[in-house]
This record gives structure tokens, C-alpha cells and sequence, in this order.
């Protein structure tokens, strides 16, 4: 929301420096889905984000109680848990504009 | 009340091959369904906003984990754990309590699309996962998912969520759990989003209808794979103590008819009944305002609560108290029977609930307390309420939903006055009684005729009828020339008539007194007469004794002055005659 409107790629996450971004992603077991999540979100990493964000992998198989406390029906999701509001992202992150739109890292070309 | 093989029976299913069943603990929807819903199955109940989808459901997890030791899942998508222990509690039942036993899980969540973005593939993983966890937790036979539908739209991808919820139903009937799905109704098709085409054994439909203001909530079975049920919308009620689904207990008439008569507490009805009324028979007096129908409804249950039977009298169009009250006021003080428990009346304006709604209110009331006598006061006043040939259904089932029971009932029916007004109940019922009001001479008076009674021969009579301060009483009326007559005119008649015996023994009376004077009177005459008779005789006699006298006197005193006269001794008695001559 107090997002500047800079669409640029590679200058965009400057605004983000000095945020400390917290996210936790939910995944079951080994799954291919679970694991193309991890490996989507560890490249969007390096590649946008830079160092600053902190990601805790929680595998719900182990602990199912935690979907219910989380409030976690679909899998892979990718929480934002800080900077607030929470934002959840479904899927296995294959889809790069749409999971840096809903981290707001970009704003939305089309919309949604 | 196990009426359950009805049904089946009606079916061409083979005996032996039942579907197993998971009762719901509804009784009219495990009667519909013949035993409860499919074991091991998924059954989607769906429903409109406020239908009772949700209520169902609990029900339906509640009766598990009470009544047939089934513990139960429960994961909604709609309420807060919050919310869903208050409507446990409406059902009276403690959801902590339940859950603390084991018997009970509840796994809320919240779906909010605005902060869902959806990035790639994804599945319900885990809701599985949860729910696998809970179900191997409480050892659940009993699963309900409210309303999955929240999940289509929020994360993007519908053709994603259908396949994993047809999945999901796939995977819990592995598991052996019998669940509900709940989904919202559509415009078209059942389901807003055709849950319908993969929980495909058994589907429920619940119906909530406004009609002339009045809300009535309807059920039906529009599917049931492998087993026989009710096609027809059944009335339901959500009370206070939950779901009531109106039992289908009379699809074949297959009660019994018991031979023993009870009293209606009027005894010369019992007679013109020959003898009273059927145990179990329903009669039904109609007839128009004011004409005493409810007067015999308090005959009724006042002899049957003086047997020590309970009475069931159901008012459509008074309060109790007021009905009390009034019926003091020929004589009845049911106030004992009431607080002694033997009566128990409930009152609520017919026009207030809608026809069905009492249909299932009428069911509770019975399967609280059987009684052996109910009353349904008032049932016009029911048909005002609503639409005609609903009402009558209502009626009818109503009185089914009685006899199939065994009750005797009298349906007291407001009818405008003429007879074919109540025809179309007329034929549900055993007997019937009409009260008409007859105008006359500046006045109402009440006759009551036997219509019909089926079963046994009765009076064809008509008496009139009367209110007391002791109750009811029956009167000949008299039959003449001009009709029937009733209260002062039959009154009147009645002294006219008495009058006219009077007068009559009065002139007879007058006549032989007067005949009796008058012989009284000749006869004198005859003794007067015969002394006058007499006296003239006698006064002949004593004219000619007298005559005689003078003769010889006149000859003594001839003979004495001839010989003082010294005359001759008579030469010629000639001579002697004519000085007697010249005198």
C-alpha cells in the first residue's frame, strides 16, 4: 500500500531495504509441489529480495496441529508474516509475477 | 413410532440386501431416509442462507458422539469455535464437554480470498492432514465439512479446488467415516458449484419458503444410491431443542383399529354413537362460530383425564387461560387436570407459525408425552392462515400423524354453516358431528347432527343442543309441520302442548261433573215426581173415601129426618129422591 510506484525490475526492492521480511512456508512432506516451492522461493530470493528476509519451512505432515492453529488449508502457501498485513500466497511459486505481486514487492501489471 | 419398514416395504428392494445406515438422531429424517444416511458415505446437505444446513450437521455429530457411540469431526469454514459451542448449546448440549470426553472435535478456519494470491499449483493437503489427525484423535465415525464452497473462488483456481474436494470425499469414504458436506444452494444446478457431481450417494435439500408471510422450511431427499426413500418435501421445524423433521408415519394406512369405545363425556352422544366413540378414531365437529364445538372438546378430555388418561388439546384460536375460563363457565373446572399433568393444552394462533410449522410442533408435543385423547380446536382458523389445499394437507397429516399413533382425536372445524365447506377433511375422519345454528322466532338455537360413523350404526336423530351450567345436554327436538323446533319455540310447543292436556281434562272433567249435576238433577226430579205422583194418588183415595163418607152420611141423615119427620116407612124409595134433588 505505501508502496511507490516503481514497476522497474531489479531497482523495485530498494524500496524494501531497511524491512525486515518474514515469511514461513507450509508444505507436506516431499511432495513435488512442495519441494518446486521451496527451490521457487529460495531463487526468487537471491534474485529480489536480497538478505534481509527471514524463512521458516514448516512441514505440516509432521505437525498437523499447526495448519489448524495457522489456519493453513492449501499447500504449498507462503505466509508474510511481517511487514504486515498478512499476505498468503497459494501454490507452488512457479508463477514468479504473481509472488512478487502478492509480496508486494511489484505492484500488479494487470490487475490481478 | 417404528414405522421405518413402511417405506421399504413399499420399495422392490430385496430384504436382505439393506444398506448399513448411520441414524442421524432426527427422527422424521431417519424415517425418510429408512435408517439414517448412508455409512461410510458422504452426503451433501444442501441448502439456502439460514436453511439449517449447519444445525443438521451438528445434529447429526451430536446424536453420534450421545446416542451411538460415534465420535465426530467437526470442520467448518463459516463459524468461529465460538459460535459453533453456542449453537451445541442450543441443542443442550456442552460442545466443551464433548470435546473434553473425546467425542467431539471442532477445526475452524477462515477464509478471506482478499489475502489469499494464488502462485503456481497448490493442493488441500492439509485438510487432509488435519483431518486425518482428528479423526484418528476421537476415533471418529462422523465427519462434517461446512460449507466447502468458501474454498472455490479464494484461491484462484475452481478446477484445482473441484478436483481436490472430489478427492477429499473419495479419501474420507476410504476412511470409512460417514460425512456431511454442507453446500450452498445454486441457481443452477443444487450447489452453487456442483459439489453435487462428486458426492454422489446421497443428497439432501433443504428448502426455506416465505408463502403469505409465513415461513415454512422444507426437506427433501433428492437422492439416495442404493436405497429407498421418501421423494416428497417434508416439513421441518428448527425448535428449541433443535431439528424436527415431520415423521412420515402414514404412507400406507396400516394402523391398528382397536374395538374398545371410549365416553366423549356426553352420554346421550355416546348412545346416539351406539355406545361411544372408537379408541384411536378421529371425530371431527364442525359447524359455525358459536354453535358449542368447543364445549365438546372439554367433554372430551374431561372424561378422559377422569379415567386418568392424559389429554392433549391443542387450541387454535384461544389462550388456555382464556379457554379455562370459559369452559367454567358451563360447569368444567379443568385446572386440576392441568396441574395434576393429566391435561396439557398449548395454544399458539394458527396464523403465526404457518400449517407445517405445527405439523412438527404437534409431532414434539406427541412424542413428549403420548396422550390417549387429543383436541385440535379450531383448525379453520389453521386454514386461514395459509393456503387452502396446504392447510389440508396439514390437517390430514396431522390427524394421520394422531391415529397412526392410536389417539383418539376430535378436530373441532370452524365451517361457515354449510356442509360441503369441511367435505374435503370429511373423509379423513371416522365421525362427524354438525352443530347448526338454527334461527327462529327471534332466536339461535343449537341441533347437532351425526353426519357419519364409520363402523358402527348410530342415532339419525337430531337433538338440540344445550349449554348448562354443567355442560353439555342433549334435548329431543320436536319435528312438525313447521319444522324443526328448538329452545323457546320447542319450549313453547311443549307447554302449548301440556296446556291443550289441561284443557282437555278440564273439559272432560267439566263435562262429567255437569253430566253428573244433571242426573243429579233428574233423578231428583224423578223422586219429585213420583211424590207428586204419589200425593195425587193418595188424594184420589181420599177424594173417593171421602165421597163414600158423604154418601152414608147423607143417607143416615135422610133416613134420620124421615123418621123425625114421622113420613112413611118408606112405601117407595121413589118418593125419597127428589126433596135430595131440590137442596
Amino acid at each position: 500500500m505505501s508502496q511507490p510506484p516503481t514497476a522497474d525490475h531489479g531497482t523495485g526492492n530498494d524500496a524494501d531495504t531497511g524491512r525486515a521480511l518474514n515469511l514461513c512456508l507450509y508444505v507436506t512432506g516431499q511432495s513435488p509441489k512442495s519441494l518446486r516451492a521451496i527451490e521457487n522461493l529460495r531463487r526468487v530470493c537471491e534474485e529480489h529480495l536480497g538478505d534481509q528476509c527471514q524463512i521458516e519451512v514448516v512441514d505440516l505432515l509432521k505437525d498437523p496441529r499447526r495448519a489448524a492453529d495457522d489456519q493453513i488449508l492449501a499447500v504449498p502457501m507462503l505466509v508474510r508474516k511481517l511487514p504486515g498485513p498478512i499476505r498468503k500466497i497459494v501454490g507452488d511459486l512457479s508463477n514468479t509475477d504473481n509472488l512478487l505481486v502478492g509480496l508486494e514487492i511489484r505492484e500488479s501489471d494487470t490487475g490481478q | 413410532m417404528k414405522k421405518d419398514a413402511t417405506l421399504a416395504d413399499l420399495m422392490d428392494a430385496p430384504a436382505g440386501e439393506v444398506l448399513p445406515k448411520a441414524p442421524t438422531g432426527i427422527t422424521g429424517l431417519d424415517q425418510i431416509t429408512t435408517g439414517g444416511l448412508p455409512l461410510g458415505r458422504v452426503t451433501l446437505v444442501a441448502g439456502g442462507a439460514g436453511s439449517g444446513k449447519t444445525l443438521l450437521g451438528l445434529e447429526f455429530l451430536v446424536a453420534g458422539a450421545r446416542e451411538y457411540g460415534e465420535p465426530g469431526v467437526l470442520m467448518t469454514f463459516e463459524e468461529s469455535e465460538e459460535k459453533v459451542a453456542l449453537n451445541v448449546r442450543s441443542l443442550g448440549f456442552d460442545l466443551d464437554e464433548l470435546k473434553r470426553n473425546g467425542l467431539l472435535d471442532v477445526l475452524s478456519f477462515q477464509v478471506d480470498p482478499a489475502e489469499i494470491f494464488a502462485a503456481g499449483e497448490f493442493d488441500f493437503e492439509p485438510v487432509f492432514a488435519i483431518l486425518d489427525d482428528a479423526i484418528r484423535r476421537v476415533g471418529a465415525k462422523r465427519v462434517v465439512l461446512d460449507t466447502m464452497e468458501v474454498l472455490f473462488g479464494a484461491f484462484g483456481d475452481n478446477s484445482t479446488v473441484r478436483a481436490e474436494l472430489s478427492r477429499l470425499a473419495r479419501w474420507l469414504e476410504d476412511r470409512g467415516v460417514t460425512s456431511i458436506v454442507t453446500g450452498e444452494r445454486g441457481d443452477h444446478g443444487l450447489t452453487r458449484h456442483a459439489i453435487e457431481e462428486y458426492v454422489t450417494d446421497c443428497v439432501i435439500v433443504l428448502d426455506h419458503r416465505v408463502s403469505e408471510e409465513i415461513s415454512t422450511r422444507r426437506l427433501r431427499v433428492v437422492k439416495y444410491r442404493g436405497s429407498a426413500h421418501g421423494t416428497n418435501e417434508y416439513p421441518f421445524l428448527i425448535s428449541a431443542n433443535g431439528f424436527v423433521v415431520l415423521p412420515v408415519t402414514s404412507i400406507a394406512l396400516d394402523y391398528e383399529a382397536p374395538e374398545d369405545r371410549i365416553s366423549t363425556g356426553i352420554d346421550r352422544l355416546d348412545h346416539m354413537l351406539g355406545g361411544g366413540l372408537f379408541r384411536g378414531s378421529t371425530l371431527m365437529v364442525s359447524g359455525s362460530a358459536g354453535t358449542g364445538k368447543t364445549s365438546i372438546s372439554a367433554h372430551l378430555v374431561h372424561s378422559a383425564c377422569l379415567r386418568g388418561e392424559r389429554a392433549l388439546l391443542i387450541l387454535f384460536d384461544e389462550s388456555p387461560d382464556q379457554f379455562l375460563r370459559n369452559m367454567r363457565s358451563i360447569g368444567f373446572d379443568l385446572r386440576p387436570q392441568v396441574e395434576a399433568g393429566l391435561l396439557r393444552i398449548w395454544a399458539a394462533r394458527a396464523s403465526a407459525l404457518g400449517p407445517e410449522t405445527h405439523l412438527a410442533m404437534l409431532a414434539r408435543l406427541i412424542e413428549d408425552e403420548p396422550p390417549s385423547v387429543a383436541v385440535l380446536d379450531g383448525i379453520a382458523g389453521l386454514a386461514a392462515g395459509a393456503l387452502a389445499p396446504e392447510a389440508l394437507s396439514v390437517v390430514a397429516r396431522q390427524l394421520d400423524l394422531l391415529r397412526a399413533r392410536g389417539i383418539t382425536t376430535l378436530v373441532t372445524v370452524l365451517s361457515p354453516g354449510d356442509e360441503t365447506s369441511t367435505v374435503s377433511v370429511s373423509s379423513m375422519v371416522d365421525t362427524w358431528l354438525l352443530l347448526r345454528n338454527v334461527e327462529a322466532n327471534g332466536e339461535r338455537n343449537r341441533l347437532l347432527f351425526v353426519l357419519k360413523s364409520r363402523g358402527t350404526s348410530h342415532s339419525n336423530q337430531v337433538r338440540e343442543f344445550v349449554l348448562t351450567g354443567h355442560g353439555v345436554d342433549l334435548v329431543d327436538v320436536y319435528v312438525g309441520a313447521a319444522g324443526v323446533l328448538a329452545g323457546s319455540a320447542r319450549l313453547a310447543q311443549q307447554a302449548a302442548e301440556r296446556n291443550a292436556e289441561v284443557r282437555q281434562d278440564d273439559d272432560l272433567s267439566h263435562r262429567r261433573r255437569e253430566l253428573r249435576r244433571n242426573v243429579i238433577e233428574r233423578e231428583a226430579h224423578l223422586v219429585a215426581v213420583q211424590d207428586q205422583l204419589d200425593a195425587e194418588r193418595a188424594e184420589i183415595d181420599r177424594i173417593d173415601l171421602r165421597e163414600r163418607h158423604q154418601a152414608a152420611d147423607t143417607e143416615r141423615d135422610r133416613s134420620a129426618m124421615a123418621s123425625r119427620r114421622w113420613a112413611d116407612a118408606a112405601p117407595s124409595n121413589g118418593g125419597n129422591s127428589e126433596p135430595a134433588t131440590n137442596r
